[in-house]
């Protein structure tokens, strides 16, 4: 199903559809395919590929990766062809299915602003400050899964149906996955933490993802008395293991003060761990000088271990163990760490504390070893994790998109580390590069959404290669439903200077408003997309509208054509000839008379309507005072020849009694008017 | 998300558009007496009730305390209760396709209800199909309805007098409907000259009626006196895309907002004394006419009338900035801003003047 990076991509099977009996055959669109089975049998032909049955790959995941095909609605039955028994019926595959979770929807539109943001925020800064603000938008990110995160779960909590709550809680875990996974490419690669903090961001990352234990630390804590509780010395263990220092002496203390038997004991491991040197972020200790400290109070600790100064109480004992990094000590408890990169950042605590990036690799695949042992296997997830441990990008961004049901995950983590400059030496063999690849894919979910289709358009703005051809494919299928989404798409195409969607859409709605009678509005849309041709055809309903019913409708727009009367000649005629009888209702006959006949002299006219223009001049030639002079009857006369003569080589057989009448009714007008002209003329030549 | 927002002092209400499943909501704007003065406040607005509407939700107003008029896209105009005591919310009354096209009766017919406007209890409709509806809210048919009162679509509706409404159109004109008389011609007709520039939004100023706004295609604000001539008095460029929407302050009518396609919701300030301020607005070329009759009585006539580019005395902030999403819709009352936009967020504002 063509997923971005790999080849072997978990087939997935199309519900309803039996490839097993028929074969299937599809067709791709830009955001879903279309699957339908063919009226050959199994045996005959090329098989189709793709969508064969298997079983299903993923378990800790949600079925179906972001490349893989999932069903989104079944079509309708199409026809069967030559009494073929039964029906064959045509699917519609939808890519993304992520995108239309309706509680995933804030999450795509606050990551689109922080998105703009990060493509807005372009170099400007350099160096440090830089890299201070990609970790921000990094954090951003991050703060709007947790956010969707909450939401979902507060969904989770009060939903009463127990179907909807499963899927509830399927998705908090995939948005904890992802979030667990980007804060990690946060530390190692957006921050690219160095020796020291490295380790500090570690335990920040644990602390903040491995909450199984939390619920316990808060029980022993609420407790009366928390020394006596029977977890007292498993929350103690928590806090040691993920190196809260100061909250286990807190703990210890109580523990002690009720126990002054041991209380040279308490006081012992209180002060180790008092003195445990860790890495700091200010920078105010060289690694040379924190490494010999560590040095010191390893042998220290080493020493009391030794001479047994805990070997009264194994709690404490096994405590110091693990304070000495010891990997037996610390494998034992392994339940209360629940992962093995907990374990890996419990071992690097106390055994490896300026642990380099590029050493990483190391200690996590052998935690992962320890950890898991021989019994299970490492799941999606931890390949992942490992993946980022070892610094292979690309291989968490690959994972990542096979395994994750949406393409969110990966577009918007692909443009961060693009933007912090680490995946440039990457081609893809095809398309442009691996972050537009990503963001066109997303993008396209996005459009194939009823709602979320104007985020989208964001997103292909930012993909320099395919983003507009993208783009225009996309818009164009856009469902135009009123003329307020008409006008926002529209925008859309005009600020991108896209005129042949422009023209499209203009035309779709001044279709819609033809069809709908709206003659007005139809013509206004054509105006819009300068559509001459289209003008044209409206300004003839017009003109056929008027000649029916002998007066104009939606003058108010006639009247107000202004300079885009020029558009096209039949709506320059439309707007001169509505000027014609406005100035004949104001009686203004004489101008009127000019520039009936300048209508017809500078062919503005169709030919088709000349008749109708000589009719309209008989009661301009009957008029009390002469308004045609010689010169212009003269004319007139010659446009009602043209017209006749035109019409008795073609159309004799048609003459029927009124255009005859018409005719001679007009010949008689024009000769009155000329007599009447010759005198008048004559007579003021004359005085 | 949401198409619009409107407000009654403690509430506001949102209607949603482009979504398969459009919603009318009604939401709490927080306790206003928790808004402290140091401007920091801690209430969220949160969601009393919703319930599902069909079409998108092209306008909305509160009819009176607890009834909702809302425009669709399918041509219905519906009246919504709230109910306050259990906080649900119900369909009041229904005028099926009050705007269509061709027929009333065929299915397919109705036409996009662009603009509703109320002055308990008369409710005025306009639409696509440039047709201008008279509801009564206690009446089951249309008062009054003039068919084809515009070629072409007209987009908002405002009460200019209790019997006169002010209707703006896609060819930009502005027209003055008088509902008394009888005829189905408008009473008086403003155009923008020329350029033909589509308005999409109107609005008049509270205290002096002859003043209006409308804001166009283009982004630009008009300001007309409707009292002389047929052209704005003034036009001011502002937002770079389509104006949504404007409204003056209801109870500070020196204060104007206006929201955009381009994302942007401006709030232009006549009240302050501050001349010579750098601006950028340009005044329009052919008001300058009109400017000599207006000028005469500087005190009376109101700031935005006077606005020539020598003293101009407006101020104007954008009160989003780096967004990139329309603003579909605003509402303002006392000192709270709601808006809504194509993020899918609504904002309240609360602190419009500190």
């Amino acid at each position: 199903t063509g997923a971005p990076l790999t080849d072997p991509v978990p087939p997935q099977v199309v519900p309803g559809a039996d490839s097993s009996a028929r074969q299937l055959c599809f067709a791709w669109g830009p955001a879903e395919v279309l699957v339908c089975e063919t009226l050959f049998g199994r045996a005959g032909g090329c098989r189709s590929r793709g969508f064969s049955r298997s079983p299903c790959p993923s378990r800790f995941w949600r079925e179906g990766g972001a490349g893989a095909a999932a069903l989104a609605l079944t079509g309708s039955f199409a026809g069967t062809e030559d009494g073929a028994p039964s029906s064959s019926r045509v699917f519609v595959v939808r890519r993304d299915q992520d995108i239309y979770i309706q509680a995933l929807r804030k999450l795509f539109n606050e990551s689109h602003g922080i998105f703009m943001g990060l493509q807005r925020s372009e170099e400007e800064l350099a160096g440090k400050s830089r890299k201070a603000q990609l970790v921000q938008v990094s954090k951003n990110y991050r703060s709007v899964i947790r956010a969707c995160m909450e939401d979902m779960h507060q969904a989770a909590v009060s939903t009463r149906d127990p179907a909807l709550q499963g899927q509830y809680s399927t998705q908090v875990s995939i948005l904890s996955a992802m979030e667990l996974i980007w804060n990690l490419c946060e530390i190692l690669f957006v921050e690219a933490a160095t020796a020291g903090p490295l380790l500090l961001r570690l335990l920040d990352w644990v602390r903040l993802h491995v909450c199984d234990v939390d619920s316990m630390v808060r029980e022993v804590l609420s407790s009366e008395s928390p020394s006596k509780h029977e977890l007292f010395w498993n929350v103690v263990d928590v806090f040691v293991l993920q190196g809260r220092m100061d909250e286990a002496r807190h703990l210890l203390s109580k523990e002690a003060s009720a126990n002054p038997i041991s209380m040279n004991m308490y006081k012992i491991l209180d002060d180790l761990m008092k003195k445990m040197p860790v890495p700091s972020l200010s920078n105010t200790h060289t690694l040379t000088e924190l490494e010999l400290k560590w040095q010191h109070w390893h042998e220290e600790c080493q020493r009391y271990l030794q001479d047994g100064t805990f070997a009264s109480n194994p709690h404490m004992e096994s405590i110091c163990k693990i304070l000495l990094g010891d990997e037996d000590a610390i494998l034992e408890k392994k339940e209360l760490m629940t992962t093995w990169y907990h374990f890996l950042v419990t071992r690097l605590l106390y055994s490896h504390p300026t642990v380099k990036p590029m050493e990483l690799r190391f200690y996590a695949q052998s935690s992962m070893d320890l950890f898991l042992g021989r019994e299970s296997s490492p799941e999606p997830l931890d390949m992942i994790l490992m993946a980022a441990f070892e610094f292979e990008m690309h291989q968490v961004i690959k994972e990542c998109s096979i395994v994750l049901s949406n393409w969110w995950f990966v577009a918007h983590l692909t443009d961060l580390l693009d933007h912090c400059k680490l995946l440039q030496s990457h081609n893809l063999y095809f398309g442009s590069n691996m972050r537009e690849f990503l963001l066109l894919e997303y993008a396209s979910g996005l459009f194939s959404h009823h709602s979320l289709w104007q985020l989208g358009v964001d997103y292909f703005d930012h993909c320099p290669e395919y983003g507009r051809v993208y783009l225009e494919l996309h818009i164009e299928r856009i469902p135009l439903s009123t003329e307020q989404k008409a006008l926002k798409v529209l925008r859309i195409c005009e600020q991108r200077q896209m005129h042949e969607q422009v023209r499209s859409i203009c035309k779709i709605m001044a279709m819609k408003a033809l069809r709908n009678n709206r003659l007005g509005s139809a013509l206004s849309w054509s105006i819009r997309a300068k559509d001459a041709a289209f003008a044209t055809l409206i300004s003839d309903r017009f003109l056929k509208d008027y000649c029916e019913r002998g007066c104009f409708s939606d003058l108010d727009l006639i009247d107000n054509l202004g300079p885009s009367m020029l558009l096209s000649d039949r709506l320059t005629f439309l707007g001169k000839y509505r000027e014609f009888h406005r100035l004949y209702g104001e009686k203004r006959f004489l101008e009127a008379a000019r520039l009936l006949l300048t209508l017809m002299t500078a062919h503005i006219a169709p030919c088709s309507f000349w008749m109708t223009l000589l009719t309209d001049a008989l009661p301009l030639l009957e008029q009390k005072e002469v308004i045609f002079s010689a010169e212009q009857t003269y004319e007139l006369m010659r446009c009602l020849e043209d017209l006749t003569a035109g019409n008795s080589d073609k159309q004799k057989i048609q003459d029927d009694d009124i255009e005859t009448t018409k005719v001679e009714m007009l010949r008689l007008a024009l000769a009155r008017n000329l007599a009447r002209v010759i005198v008048k003329e004559g007579t003021v030549e004359g005085s | 998300l949401p198409a619009a927002a409107l407000q009654t002092p403690d509430i506001f209400a949102t209607g949603s558009w482009d979504n398969e499943d459009n919603r009318i909501s009604i939401w709490s704007a927080g306790d206003l007496g928790n808004a402290g003065l140091n401007g920091e406040y801690h209430g969220e607005p949160h969601l009393l009730c919703d319930i599902q509407h069909n079409g998108d939700v092209m306008d909305m107003q509160f009819l009176d305390q607890e009834r909702i008029v809302v425009a669709s896209s399918t041509g219905t105009v519906t009246i919504f209760r709230h109910h306050q005591n259990n906080q649900t919310l119900s369909a009041n009354h229904r005028w099926e396709k009050a705007h269509y096209h061709v027929d009333q009766d065929t299915s397919c017919g109705g036409a996009a209800c662009t603009g509703v406007v109320c002055n308990n209890p008369e409710i005025v409709t306009v639409g696509e199909d440039g047709r201008i509806n008279l509801f009564r809210a206690d009446q089951k048919d249309a008062v009054r309805t003039i068919d084809n009162a515009d070629s072409s679509t007209l987009h908002a509706v405002t009460f200019l007098r209790t019997t006169e409404i002010l209707t703006v159109n896609s060819i930009g004109q502005l027209k003055i409907w008088d509902l008394r008389q009888q005829r189905n011609e408008p009473s008086q007709i403003f155009s923008l000259a020329g350029d033909r520039v589509p308005l999409h939004c109107v609005d008049r100023h509270p205290n002096q009626q002859h003043i209006v706004a409308t804001g166009g295609q283009d982004g630009m604000l008009s300001i007309w006196d409707i009292r002389q001539g047929t052209m704005p008095v003034s036009l001011l460029n502002a937002h770079e895309a389509e104006m949504w929407e404007v409204h003056f302050h209801p109870s500070d009518p020196d204060h104007l907002f206006t929201c955009s396609e381009d994302g942007s919701l401006w709030h232009w300030d006549t009240s302050t004394n501050v001349s010579e301020k750098p601006s950028f607005l340009h005044q329009g070329g052919r008001s300058t006419a009109y400017l000599s009759h207006s000028t005469i009585n500087q005190s009376v006539v109101s700031a935005w009338l006077s606005n020539d580019p020598t003293k101009d005395r407006m101020e104007i902030t954008n009160l989003i900035p780096n967004q990139t999403l329309s603003v579909n819709s605003l509402d303002v009352l006392g000192p709270c801003l709601v808006y809504g936009t194509d993020a899918e967020a609504i904002y309240v504002n609360r602190q419009l003047f500190a």
